[in-house]
């Protein structure tokens, strides 16, 4: 049978690839799909916690975190349009009019 | 090695190749292709778990409607170039965020964990056991759910549309 520890350390290594996405990549839409993936890794440790020890909590909690990621999913989609419209680019680092 | 530990070590080792592609691949379609592999599989997993129930929502909810989203927000804006690669700073990201999974791989990996499952009932994981919790504890958090959902189907329409 499989520990606890190996969900954990699967969901941390996957949690830590999502970061990656998100430090490396100068595309808008690749960053939000390395945010989501981030948010299924930790969907992962609650869902393995849940079954290792026995709590129907953890299944529910992972229900909202997918009623926030669609809610999330959807805004951040209709910003990056709203921004593609005045700038022409998807790239993180030309946004910089809040920046002196 | 039995079973169930050889279906999670395929599971797992195919879920970290996924989430490298989603990652590393410079053509966004394709990024998004193995982000929606990376999601069946996860759903696999929560299969594995006693999870029926979240396995379906996953597959609707992640793999269906979010990805059907991105990749049409993919094709409404058409970004045609692909990404320049600039190797140092992808280097320097890539090490960032090994040295956060070197920190928290050796902290779950030595912290005291229960190693064997609880035993599961008939019903662990099926929807009626999540609605009985659903709508009794968690109650509230169900409501405001609801609204957060209208609030973003709200919020979209006004930031998508064009302003004149």
């Amino acid at each position: 049978m499989i520990a606890l520890h190996n969900y954990l350390i699967l969901s941390a290594v996957i949690f830590s690839i999502g970061v990656i996405g998100v430090l490396i990549r100068r595309n808008l839409i690749v960053v939000l799909m390395s945010i989501e993936l981030m948010l299924n890794a930790v969907n992962l440790t609650f869902i393995a916690f849940s079954r290792y020890l026995g709590s129907t909590d953890g299944q529910v909690i992972v229900f909202f975190v997918m009623a926030v990621a669609a809610a999330e999913a959807v805004i951040g989609l209709a910003i990056i349009i709203s921004v593609y419209r005045h700038r022409q680019s998807l790239d993180p680092q030309e946004m910089q009019l809040l920046k002196w | 090695m039995d079973t169930a530990s050889f279906i999670f070590y395929l599971l797992a080792t195919l879920l970290v190749i996924a989430s490298l592609l989603v990652v590393f691949l410079r053509n966004v379609v394709h990024c998004a292709m193995a982000l929606v592999t990376a999601l069946l599989l996860i759903a696999v997993m929560f299969v594995t778990l006693h999870a029926p129930m979240l396995c379906v929502l996953q597959v609707m909810v992640y793999a269906g409607a979010i990805m059907v989203l991105f990749l049409f927000v993919i094709m409404f804006l058409n970004p045609g170039a692909l990404e320049q690669q600039r190797g140092l700073w992808w280097g320097f990201g890539t090490l960032l965020a090994m040295m956060l999974a070197g920190v928290l791989v050796p902290l779950v990996a030595t912290s005291d964990l229960p190693a064997d499952p609880v035993a599961a009932t008939e019903l662990f994981g099926s929807p009626e056991m999540l609605a009985k919790s659903l709508f009794s504890d968690y109650v509230l958090p169900f409501e405001i759910a609801s609204v957060l959902l209208l609030v973003a189907i709200i919020g979209a329409v006004v930031l998508a549309k064009r302003e004149n």
